[in-house]
């Protein structure tokens, strides 16, 4: 191109992106960006947090004790020696005294309400009789006998001391670990690209409503304001990760921990981030240029909440088949997975987390980088076709789909504006 | 177009070469043709104005001059360049939509649109700010577009078509929104510019901007270019208005005016007749008239302009209304 001629495609692209980076870097946008994350995290944590407290006072049960005077001191005593021992044993209290061989109506006891009280044991300790639902019955039945067993006579039962040998990790723990860090990868992915792409979608819409995209189209090629918006956004990103990322460093660091305290991933931590990084980038690149694409045919904010709204829910969808398709591994469910462009980042950063093997990887990111290749392509085209949409409109013909995706592909300058 | 013949006239002949060079420019939008068959010629330093009325055709003539959009059909030549991607950074272009970044600085805004015609970040903003310090806005570099009146919002953006020395500048309607002392300084600055030897299109629908700068108009309308030359040839279109004032109102000497003359009290106004006002003076004094006043007035480009617009604009109505049945 001479020296007289627009810009190049990427130097083009350079300056957009380089007005965008800076011009986001300093907005108030980008504290929100860098907070956004701690939103979702704060309100799981409260939820955990509310959730755990109902249902740890949901939980209070206790198994009342109908015996007489003695067996019931003995059951007492002897639930609370065997909860030190092995835990896990509900509470008993002391009901009513009934003398040996009266009988107790433990039914009725139970309807009356008012109490905590799940199950109530009555009988004796040679036969002890439980009431309480189906469910408490089949739970409780055999902790019951035990503990009446060894009410009866604890000196028969003797336990034997046993020897412990601590190890760092065992498979059960190592896969329990490799699939949280997988899902908490999707998770956090899924949040970053949500995030990204919004703030993408805003900042088209912004430059639309100022007007200034007539004087970038006058200027320069159509694909290079979509590609400066596109890699600025992955370029704030960046920034994003290397402060989320520092800070989640700072803390490990200051409270003496390190990465390997935690289950490895399959590839190892370094690959893990280094994949993460790479997949981040793929599925943001894809997103957004559906955002982008979905932004240039909207012209107001609410054109584009609009818009956006289904491409939102699709993004969710997609999140939900990733986080299934990662518990289902080695299915033709979790390789439909990889193979949808839209959720293989999703995917396959679980399988980062899980699984050994690197050469799926490749193969994975050398199809995501075709994807994006094209998704960018058809998304630069819709955006150099419609972000400029204007002026007489007339009526529509029906142009047939193979006529609009041909003309997607043309290069040059817009064909309608 | 000649309004007898209905011709196109003949583009501005000079002896410059042309900056701009169109031929049958045609653009459909969706099956509705905005733009049939424009033909432009605008030499190498000229002040060229394009008139229409709204929604004639105006901006979509210039967006494909500037290859914004490409033409359906027809040529274009634009600095000797086929394509006006080629010499896109010779060309400054303020849209009719003005538009800038909210929160940049004025002295940024410039260095930005400066940066897209491939003016370094940096020489482009100290450019900035000496454009701002010239045209008295210097105090206002560092202030952040938001801030900023729409007028000095606006000029701005004109320093910013500018900032990369173009050597065509086309500005959309670029008297809109502007008061009239921001207006008046525009027009020094295009004044200037033509000076620099620089070429300015613009397009208006405001004639008086045109008539006293544009050394050579073209309007438009219906998509249609009826006329393009310069503007005394528009307004010779017109015949030049007599304005006569009589002592008696009746005589022999009334058979001399016209038929189109129109009475308004003691005077009587009429389009001079193409015999010319020699004979009719003979008659008026002949017949004894009692000539009071008489004038004879050329025919202002506002006049031109409605005649030659509304004239193509009615047969584009009547040649709509004849193919409405058989379409």
């Amino acid at each position: 191109m001479s020296t007289l001629g627009r810009l190049s495609h990427w130097h083009a692209a350079y300056v957009i992106a380089r007005r965008d980076f800076t011009a986001i870097l300093f907005s108030r946008a980008f504290v929100f960006f860098l907070l956004g994350p701690l939103f979702p995290v704060a309100v799981m944590a409260m939820a955990g947090g509310v959730g755990a407290q109902m249902q740890s006072e949901a939980a209070i049960e206790e198994i009342g004790i109908a015996m007489d005077e003695a067996d019931t001191q003995a059951m007492l005593t002897a639930r609370d020696d065997l909860a030190a021992r092995t835990g896990a044993i509900p509470a008993m209290v002391a009901l009513d005294k009934v003398e040996r061989g009266d009988s107790f109506d433990a039914e009725a006891a139970l309807e009356r309400g008012g109490n905590s009280l799940a199950g109530i044991v009555s009988g004796s300790l040679e036969a002890p009789e439980l009431t309480a639902t189906q469910g408490r019955l089949n739970r409780w039945e055999g902790t019951i006998g035990f503990i009446a067993a060894y009410a009866a006579d604890q000196d028969k039962l003797t336990y034997p001391l046993v020897q412990t040998s601590p190890v760092a990790s065992s498979g059960a723990t190592t896969n329990s670990g490799r699939m949280h860090t997988a899902q908490g990868g999707q998770l956090l992915l899924f949040l970053l690209i949500m995030l990204l792409a919004s703030m993408v979608l805003s900042n088209l819409v912004e430059e639309k409503g100022n007007k200034i995209i007539e004087i970038l189209a006058a200027a320069i090629p159509m694909d290079a304001v979509f590609l400066g918006k596109l890699f600025a956004m992955l370029g704030i990103s960046v920034v994003g990760l290397m402060v989320w990322g520092g800070t989640a460093g700072s803390i490990l660091w200051s409270s003496g921990q390190t990465l390997s305290d935690y289950a490895n991933p399959g590839v190892g931590w370094p690959m893990f981030c280094l994949l993460f990084a790479v997949y981040f980038g793929m599925g943001y690149l894809l997103l957004g240029a559906i955002f982008l694409a979905v932004g240039s045919l909207a012209s107001t904010v609410r054109e584009v909440q609009t818009m956006s709204m289904p491409v939102t829910m699709l993004q969710i969808l997609i999140f939900f088949f990733a986080s299934l398709a990662v518990t289902q591994q080695g299915t033709a469910f979790e390789y439909a997975g990889m193979a949808f462009p839209l959720s293989s980042p999703f995917v396959m950063v679980a399988r980062a987390a899980t699984d050994e093997a690197i050469w799926p990887h490749l193969i994975a990111l050398g199809w995501q980088a075709l994807c994006v290749a094209l998704f960018i392509r058809i998304g630069a085209g819709l955006f150099r076709r419609r972000v400029m949409k204007s002026g007489p409109q007339g009526t529509r013909k029906s142009r047939g789909l193979f006529k609009l995706v041909r003309s997607l592909f043309r290069s040059g300058s817009a064909k309608t504006v | 177009m000649d309004m007898a013949t209905g011709e196109l006239s003949k583009p501005v002949i000079t002896d410059r070469p042309l900056a701009i060079e169109a031929r049958g420019l045609v653009k459909r939008f969706d099956g509705t043709l905005a733009v049939d068959g424009v033909d432009l010629s605008v030499p190498e330093g000229a002040i060229y104005g394009i008139l229409g009325p709204n929604g004639a055709g105006k901006t979509t003539s210039l967006r494909m001059l500037l290859g914004i959009i490409d033409p359906d059909a027809g040529t274009r030549r634009i600095l000797g360049a086929e394509n006006p991607q080629d010499v896109a950074r010779l060309i400054g272009y303020l849209p009719e939509e003005r538009g800038l970044y909210p929160s940049m600085k004025a002295y940024e805004a410039i260095g930005f649109m400066g940066a897209l015609r491939g003016v370094p970040l940096k020489q482009g903003r100290e450019k900035g700010r000496a454009l701002l310090e010239e045209h008295g806005l210097g105090h206002a570099a560092d202030k952040q577009i938001r801030q900023l009146s729409k007028g000095m919002a606006q000029t701005v953006q004109l320093l910013g078509t500018l900032v990369h020395d173009p050597k065509l500048v086309v500005f959309d309607e670029p008297f809109s929104g502007l008061d009239a002392i921001n207006q008046g300084k525009l027009e020094v600055l295009i004044r200037g510019l033509a000076d620099k030897g620089t070429t300015v299109i613009f397009s208006t629908h405001v004639i008086a901007h045109a008539e006293r700068l544009c050394e050579g108009i073209a309007i438009i309308a219906g998509g249609k270019v009826p006329f393009a030359g310069r503007v005394d040839e528009a307004r010779d279109r017109i015949p030049a208005q007599v304005r006569l004032e009589t002592r008696n109102a009746q005589g022999p000497w009334r058979a001399a005016l016209p038929d189109t003359t129109r009475r308004n009290g003691d005077f009587w106004n009429f389009p001079l007749p193409e015999s010319g006002i020699e004979p009719l003076l003979k008659a008026l004094i002949d017949g004894d008239a009692g000539i009071l006043s008489l004038s004879i007035e050329r025919a202002g480009l506002h006049d031109a302009f409605v005649a030659i617009a509304g004239e193509a604009a009615a047969r584009e109505m009547a040649k709509g209304s004849a193919q409405e049945p058989t379409s």
